[in-house]
């Protein structure tokens, strides 16, 4: 818990522009009320009855299982920051838990919407794998309890837009180029006409920040899960090859904007002393954006890729160990920022180069 | 359109429900959601968790699995415009599976009887009769 999961640090296929990739699998029990509507008595049965045997699932070995009312609305907070638990769920209380594996690749929802909500993350562009593994887990359960599930309908879901299979596979896209040349809105108008959702960094409801968007299929219902993702991972490849073009232009025909943003973003993140986690994300992005183009070694992906997670409220908030107002947390994300940045070498405008493909950027070792 | 000025008690004789009455269902499942699920029997309650259809049409949200089954009429219309098709073909769980499975084997089963009798051939008729029997048996597991 101390330290973001695995899928981070991952190098996933494409992982320059897929940050992660995540499939999700809604079950619940046969004839029990859904948890939006049981009572409390029953809530508390349905999670008795599934915890036991999600925490004795081989990949749950010595795994994180908490029920939600021993968490503190801190440590909610951090499993929504790093997406192993929805904001729904973080306002749960007594009825529901949360079981993970030590990776964080792998978590379980209990009594959110839905009895059952797993999900698995991997980093880059890996929706296939992420099903996989969700698939595997689902399998296992379900030779221990008994899934609501019609044969004309599928698997039955609290809310009809998940019935059937159940599933939503989403991936979150870095997409600074498409938003620097205005293209994103196509890519979005696009992508929403053929039965896709694109949404912010936290799911439904939520604005995009950082230049990060997340795609996932709206329908459960009427198409074979295999066919979902493939579907999704195509247009996915699609927005990563726009996106890649998108970067060209800018290098070859906005050199000047493109290196200001740079600089600017750099000069910002190293001397600000006040900083929303806003501002810090999308700064953050042109650097990261820095990163991929060459202007920064490669070897400094990382501390960027953590500082995303790392100045998110209440990761702040709990590096700090005392409550903090919004303005201390402004101050303390600014000094974070300046210090892991102390160690970056200035912006190589120069070195603003064409990319390798979904590889790694020509290395810059000084 | 046509604008029309109703007190309350006029309201309620003409069956104009309150305006501001706000159904969850059409924000969360689409617009013209909420008059899609009144369309069953207002009255009709889930047998299994007491949900009912006025719970449906507030929260967009159903109480339990069997409450499918109790809203179907509603819900068809619904299910068919917000998703690809209106079955699934996607995963089957493995007790689903077996049941599938055992059915379809009773099917060749009966039409090989049928075949076997026609064909006056005894014999095969009597050894389906016995597996029949011993499906039987088995799907009352």
């Amino acid at each position: 818990m101390s330290t973001a999961g695995e899928w981070l640090r991952g190098e996933g296929p494409h992982h320059q522009i897929v940050i992660s990739s995540r499939v999700r699998l809604a079950r619940n029990l046969r004839n029990r009320s859904f948890p939006g509507w049981a009572k409390k008595a029953e809530r508390t049965s349905v999670l008795e009855m599934i915890k036991p045997q999600v925490e004795e699932l081989s990949e749950m070995q010595d795994s994180f299982s908490e029920l939600l009312q021993d968490l503190s609305a801190l440590e909610k907070q951090v499993l929504v920051e790093r997406h192993l638990i929805s904001r729904e769920h973080a306002a749960k209380n007594v009825g529901s838990a949360i079981v993970m594996n030590r990776k964080q690749t792998l978590s379980v929802m209990i009594n959110e919407e839905d009895h059952l909500r797993m999900q698995s993350i991997r980093s880059g562009l890996q929706l296939k794998q992420a099903f996989k593994l969700v698939d595997k887990i689902d399998s296992a359960l379900e030779t221990k309890l008994d899934f609501a599930y019609d044969p004309r309908l599928g698997y039955l879901t609290a809310c009809p837009t998940n019935v059937g299979t159940g599933m939503r596979a989403s991936a979150m896209l870095h997409l600074p180029g498409l938003v620097l040349s205005e293209l994103i809105n196509q890519v979005i108008q696009a992508v929403s006409k053929i039965g896709l959702a694109v949404r912010g960094l936290y799911g439904e409801g939520t604005e995009a920040m950082g230049n990060l968007f997340q795609i996932s299929n709206q329908t459960t219902l009427g198409e074979k899960e295999d066919e979902i993702i493939n579907r999704l991972s195509k247009v996915i490849e699609t927005i990563i090859e726009k996106e890649h073009d998108a970067r060209q232009v800018l290098i070859q025909r906005k050199w000047n904007t493109l290196s200001d943003q740079i600089g600017r973003a750099y000069g910002v993140l190293t001397f600000a002393h006040a900083m929303t986690s806003k501002e810090a994300l999308n700064l953050l992005s042109v650097i990261k954006l820095g990163v991929d183009l060459g202007a920064f070694p490669e070897d400094r992906r990382l501390p960027i890729d953590e500082l995303f997670i790392d100045t998110q409220p209440a990761h702040l908030q709990k590096s700090s160990q005392q409550k903090l107002t919004a303005e201390e947390r402004d101050h303390l994300r600014a000094q974070i920022i300046r210090e892991r940045l102390k160690v970056f070498p200035k912006p190589d405008i120069s070195k603003l180069a064409k990319e390798t493909g979904n590889g790694s950027a020509p290395s810059n070792n000084e | 359109m046509q604008k029309v000025n109703l007190c309350d008690a006029c309201s309620k004789e003409k069956g104009v429900q309150d305006p501001t009455g706000f159904a969850l269902a059409d924000l969360l499942l689409g617009i013209g959601a909420a008059e899609e699920i009144e369309k069953g029997a207002a009255t009709e309650r889930c047998p299994v968790c007491g949900y009912t259809q006025a719970d449906f049409k507030k929260t967009g949200r159903l109480g339990c699995s069997s409450c499918y089954a109790t809203f179907a009429e509603g819900l068809g219309t619904l299910l068919k415009a917000m998703h690809k098709g209106t079955e699934h073909v996607g995963k089957l769980p493995q007790r689903a599976h077996r049941a599938v499975e055992l059915s379809d084997r009773m099917r060749t089963l009966n039409e090989n009887l049928q075949k076997a009798v026609a064909e006056e051939n005894y014999e095969s008729a009597a050894s389906l009769r016995d597996q029949i029997k011993q499906l039987e048996h088995e799907l009352a597991k």
